[in-house]
């Protein structure tokens, strides 16, 4: 099994979204590659609407493949400030970029809201490995 | 513990995705479910089917047999090599399973029945078999790999002796023949389950490596059964076990062609569906085209107006249409627009008449 991609600047979940801190105070969030590799070839994406509240573990986005539709959870509470418009038209971008193009939302995090239950890059990589068949 | 083909070991080393189906341990894809199929729709790609199962029929009343256990009329087979698709049906005129029968001389005839159903179907064969000087064999023995798209016979051609080749392109839709000179004496039918041109080869077991190596080896992609439903749902053809089963007749799951009703031949079912056909008004299962954006998936509620409610059989994205298209079971009634459930969400869809695509090209408008 080929090892995925994981950037050392973002965090990560245990169910696989990534997390990056933006120098504006937001956040921009979407799957990883190991994720994007398990679904397969993304045919249909829904992401949120600019301003819609979530708490941390709500689900925000569906993610479908050929085969299944997959919901996608937020890794902290927030706002959403955008969702991203051009996977509506290009789902595949999760696939070849997940954590560039194929991002989901870019998120304005609640005051109170904590990145401390979030992995480091050392840490998912443990958590695949742990988990892996 | 999961039930392998021959080529288990070549779909682990191509670093196949494994899934089960049915009890059997087999490749969803390759790495890509999308171009697996667009290879197919385009140039030629090949598929394990082993997990089917091949029986033959033979002895002095195969034929009057067949004539009544199969809803098709197997007289229709007078040449050897000639082949039919016909459902195999109960005593209430429901799908037990949908096959293929061949002819293959006085006497001999072959099918060839789903995985999922193949002892429920053996056990029935056998059971209806008692009162026939007949004899039934499962062909365990046996694998088969299915190369469909436009390039498979080039394929054929470039691979096997010339005699042999020609004696397979030679072959028109519907028809089989075993050419002389191959390794294993391969059965070679014109069939296919995509809307493609293609083959459909059974061969022992022992041979079946050599071949899909061959055939790979000269380009041929390997597909999975991802591909295979997707391109399966374009070219209109059923799912058994989705699309009809049991509970449904033929006559509702868009299969009436594949039944010949008319005429004094007896066959189980026969009285079942002449009280349906006359009745009238019984569901049907139509074709839809999702026209919002989403995704059709089976078992998704189907809103028909006035006329009731029904429900998905099969759905997915399309990749030739890129668009996503569903089988149907929805009340006689439905018109040409119908709204779906999809995860909560009514979506708009139109009624269509299947097939969605036939060698490569969108049979409905878009």
């Amino acid at each position: 099994m080929s090892t995925s991609l994981l950037p050392s600047d973002l965090r990560y979940t245990k169910s696989h979204e990534w997390v990056r801190q933006n120098p504006d105070g937001t956040v921009t969030v979407g799957i990883t590659d190991h994720a994007q590799h398990a679904l397969g070839d993304l045919v249909f994406v829904e992401v949120p609407e600019a301003g819609r509240v979530l708490a941390a573990g709500d689900a925000f986005a569906v993610v479908e493949s050929v085969k299944a539709a997959s919901d996608v959870y937020s890794p902290i509470a927030g706002e959403v400030a955008q969702g991203n418009a051009s996977l509506a038209d290009a789902p595949e971008q999760i696939n070849s970029d997940p954590y560039g193009a194929g991002w989901l939302m870019q998120l304005r995090p609640a005051a109170q809201a904590s990145a401390g239950g979030l992995l480091d890059a050392e840490g998912y990589a443990a958590f695949l490995a742990e988990t892996a068949e | 513990m999961s039930l392998t083909t021959p080529l288990h070991g070549r779909h682990l080393e191509l670093g196949a995705r494994m899934v089960d189906f049915g009890g059997w341990d087999m490749p969803l894809h390759y790495g890509s479910q999308l171009e697996e199929h667009h290879v197919v729709r385009r140039d030629a790609g090949i598929f394990d089917v082993s997990h089917m199962r091949a029986v033959d029929v033979e002895g002095r009343q195969a034929a009057p047999y067949l004539s009544y256990v199969l809803a098709n009329d197997v007289a229709r087979l007078t040449a050897p090599g000639q082949a039919l698709y016909s459902c195999m049906l109960n005593e209430r005129g429901g799908v037990i399973d949908d096959l293929i029968a061949y002819y293959r001389g006085p006497e001999r005839f072959r099918l060839v029945v789903n995985a999922g159903t193949a002892e429920k179907d053996l056990a029935w064969l056998r059971t209806q078999a008692a009162s026939f000087d007949v004899s039934l064999t499962s062909r365990d023995d046996l694998a088969m790999v299915a190369l469909q798209g436009p390039n498979a016979a080039a394929r054929l051609e470039a691979l096997w002796p010339r005699d042999a080749a020609a004696a397979a392109l030679a072959l028109r839709p519907f028809h089989a023949v075993s050419p002389a000179g191959l390794a294993g004496n391969p059965f070679v039918a014109r069939t296919g389950y995509t809307g493609e041109d293609g083959f459909e080869i059974l061969l022992p077991s022992g041979e079946v490596t050599g071949l899909w190596n061959a055939l790979v080896a000269g380009g041929v992609r390997p597909c999975g059964l991802g591909a295979r439903d997707t391109l399966r749902l374009e070219a209109g053809m059923n799912l058994y076990g989705n699309d009809m089963d049991e509970s449904t007749t033929p006559l509702e799951s868009a299969l009436a062609w594949t039944v010949s009703l008319d005429g004094p031949r007896q066959f189980i079912g026969r009285d079942a569906l002449l009280a349906q056909r006359a009745a009238g008004g019984h569901r049907k299962l139509v074709g839809l085209l999702l026209l919002d954006k989403g995704v059709l998936r089976s078992h998704m509620k189907v809103y028909a107006g006035a006329a009731g409610e029904g429900e998905t059989t099969s759905g997915s994205y399309a990749p030739t249409l890129e668009r996503s298209i569903a089988f149907a079971l929805v009340p006689a009634a439905t018109g040409d627009h119908v709204e779906v459930d999809v995860r909560g969400r009514r979506l708009a869809a139109r009624v269509v008449r299947p097939p969605f695509v036939r060698h490569g090209k969108a049979q409905i408008s878009l």
